[in-house]
């Protein structure tokens, strides 16, 4: 069953009185359990997919059918519903909140959706062990690695059992050493039957997708 | 779960608040000044209020005091240096109200004669002031008998040398002796102790308010305290001349009573009673040389004096409350705008805007609320302070105290309510971008 499913999406963006158009015509399928790459170069749209796919943003025109729904045209409530329920987002800069400790990061998305204190914190504790931060979890983000940050990052993008899980550029704030640990986990999550697309540079990344899609001028190049 | 959001939320918010513990304290020190002035302002007033409005009562909300007073000297014979000035309330004024004006009570008619000295056996000589009066002078003025019986018709009418002294003349005079039955000596002559009367039952007496509406016959300037005859005795046993040194030259003056206090049925009857009294009286008099006190007047007047002192007070506090809350507005402005990214994250892992509204609101109000509660605190050692070392009297009331935190709370959604709307409505993924 194909879990992201675009038609015809469109995005354009209006500054003033310019329209700068920064996707066209984007027919994109993915199938539940697939590792997807997508790459271009700089202003080919990457971002703005990410957005579009991460219900960040509405697209202007097209449909985005995310499971059994389009989401194309819901409301700003309704997206973030669906950004915390069915997406989990890994960042660059991993993007955790530096007053919580590890435990308190993982559990954000949890806390929106409304669990209660014990299950959150129970589920957020299974999930640093899983991602090997185990004996940390009371440690703030400052006190962690890149490579540590990311693994909370990746730890907490899982806690809702999300239907896709979003990376843009999982590796790009990291030396060699920590990206390739990023990347093997993020390897073990596909084994596990989790949908992964990563926006990237990286070539290694690609390498381990099963797909890439390359996107050239707002366009998927064929 | 609901309660799980709650408590997340206000543990963020303390932690937020604490690791920025100056920049809070610093926000919170308009609420705080703000919560403290109302409560201390509201709880001088109030003492003040009530310790006028305590002296006034002693007056009597019924009564009427007509006060001799000294004519200003042109309306005296001028040009001699040695003449006997007649003036103030006579008998004849008090037979003429007492006969003429219907509907009145009492008429006390009261003579004073001031800075007398009496003196019990070989004791030391005691500084007193002699009224001479009714015996139904305590249905008008609130003196309390503690021992024996205050003065009687008989006394009166025979003239009779006895007396009735306050309890603190009993216990510098009479040391460790019991005063009942006992002969004291004044101005020559004996007079015996048939009662002690003790001051009226009230917290207020000594204060400063006390000594410009004193009770009708409080002791002042260097008198212990009073003691009391009848006023036929009085009136024949002391002279009513007294000798006064005004601009080179001596005068001597002569009065006959130094008060009228009349009491009427109800509050209503006052005011045009002093109407009556003070045409009644005109008729008689031919020099301004009395005026009329009415405590009922007084009373109002402090009320309405009070009303105004708590409208300016109000104001006051409302306006610090007004800065405070705008510096709060600011801040929370501002730690808005350095957590964008923080904002952009929330939103993005599934947060809505009214989570972004709840949370920064929530800190708003912590802000508030422990700036009201500091001000609470402060607000209510203050009025002790004062008490201790102004000897004013202060009350702190239960109800000054709930619209202070009520205010607080108001003005933490108030001025926090906009800070929160900016900060849900941002875009999240500029947001993300953000620094």
């Amino acid at each position: 069953m194909a879990v992201v499913d675009t038609r015809k999406l469109c995005k354009t963006y209006k500054i003033g009185s310019v329209q700068l158009p920064a996707l066209c015509d984007v027919n994109l399928k993915i199938e539940q359990g697939q590792y997807i790459a997508i790459m271009g170069p700089s202003g080919s749209g990457k971002s703005t997919l990410l957005n579009l796919l991460g219900c960040l943003d509405r697209p202007t025109s097209g449909q985005y059918w995310l499971g059994e729904r389009d989401v194309s045209q819901l409301d700003d409530d309704e997206l973030s519903l669906i950004r915390g329920k069915h997406i989990g987002f890994i960042f660059q800069s991993y993007n955790l909140i530096g007053q919580l400790n590890v435990i308190e990061n993982i559990e954000l998305p949890m806390f929106y959706q409304g669990f209660s204190e014990e299950a959150s914190a129970e589920h957020a504790r299974e999930l640093a062990i899983l991602v090997g931060l185990g004996d940390r979890i009371k440690h703030r983000p400052s006190e962690l690695s890149g490579g540590q940050q990311q693994r909370v990052a990746i730890a907490r993008a899982l806690a809702n059992d999300p239907l896709i899980i979003l990376a843009d550029e999982p590796t790009g704030n990291l030396d060699s050493e920590s990206g390739t640990e990023i990347l093997n986990i993020l390897d073990r999550l596909h084994q596990q039957g989790k949908t992964l697309i990563a926006v990237t540079h990286d070539d290694s990344i690609a390498a381990r997708a099963e797909r890439t899609i390359h996107l050239f001028d707002g366009r998927i190049k064929q | 779960m609901f309660l799980f959001h709650l408590k997340r939320t206000a543990k963020l918010g303390i932690k937020s608040l604490w690791m920025h513990r100056l920049r809070s304290t610093l926000t919170m020190l308009g609420i705080i000044f703000g919560v403290c002035s109302v409560i201390a302002m509201l709880a001088i007033g109030e003492g003040a209020s009530q310790a006028a409005q305590e002296a006034i009562k002693q007056l009597g909300s019924t009564n009427l005091i007509i006060e001799t007073a000294k004519p200003p000297e042109k309306q005296t014979d001028t040009g001699k240096v040695e003449t006997v000035h007649k003036y103030g309330l006579t008998y004849v004024d008090a037979e003429s109200i007492h006969n003429t004006i219907p509907n009145i009570q009492v008429i006390v008619p009261v003579r004073e004669i001031d800075r007398q000295e009496v003196r019990y056996l070989n004791h030391p000589k005691v500084a007193i002031r002699i009224i001479g009066t009714v015996p139904w002078y305590t249905e008008t003025s609130p003196v309390r008998l503690i021992r024996g019986r205050f003065l009687s018709s008989t006394d009166l009418h025979h003239q009779q040398k006895v007396c009735v002294v306050d309890e603190e003349v009993a216990r510098k005079l009479f040391i460790f002796d019991d005063p009942m039955d006992k002969d004291i000596r004044t101005q020559g002559n004996y007079y015996r102790v048939v009662g002690v009367v003790g001051a009226p039952a009230s917290a207020y007496g000594q204060s400063g308010f006390g000594k410009d509406m004193a009770a009708p016959t409080k002791p002042s300037g260097g008198v212990v305290g009073n003691i009391y005859v009848p006023l036929t005795t009085a009136k024949c046993r002391f002279s009513e001349l007294s000798a006064s040194f005004s601009s080179g030259s001596r005068s001597i003056e002569r009065v006959e009573l130094q008060k009228i206090i009349v009491k009427v049925d109800s509050d209503e009857q006052v005011l045009p009673m002093r109407d009556i009294l003070d045409a009644s009286l005109a008729r008689l008099h031919d020099k301004s040389d009395y005026h009329i006190v009415v405590p009922l007047e007084l009373l109002r007047q402090a009320a309405r004096t009070r009303r105004i002192f708590s409208i300016v007070l109000g104001s006051i506090a409302a306006i610090s409350l007004l800065v405070g809350g705008i510096g709060i507005m600011n801040i929370m402005l501002a730690t808005v705008s350095e957590r964008t990214r923080e904002i952009g994250i929330r939103r993005a892992l599934g947060a809505r805007k009214r989570d972004i509204i709840v949370q920064f609101l929530s800190e708003t109000l912590l802000l508030t609320l422990t700036g009201g509660i500091l001000g609470i605190i402060l607000g209510s050692l203050i009025p002790f302070l004062v008490t201790y070392f102004g000897r004013m009297p202060t009350v702190i009331t239960a109800g000054s105290l709930v619209l202070a935190f009520g205010i607080s709370a108001l003005v933490g959604v108030a001025f926090g309510l906009y800070p929160a709307y900016r900060a849900a409505n941002m875009d999240p993924i500029e947001s993300l971008r953000h620094e």
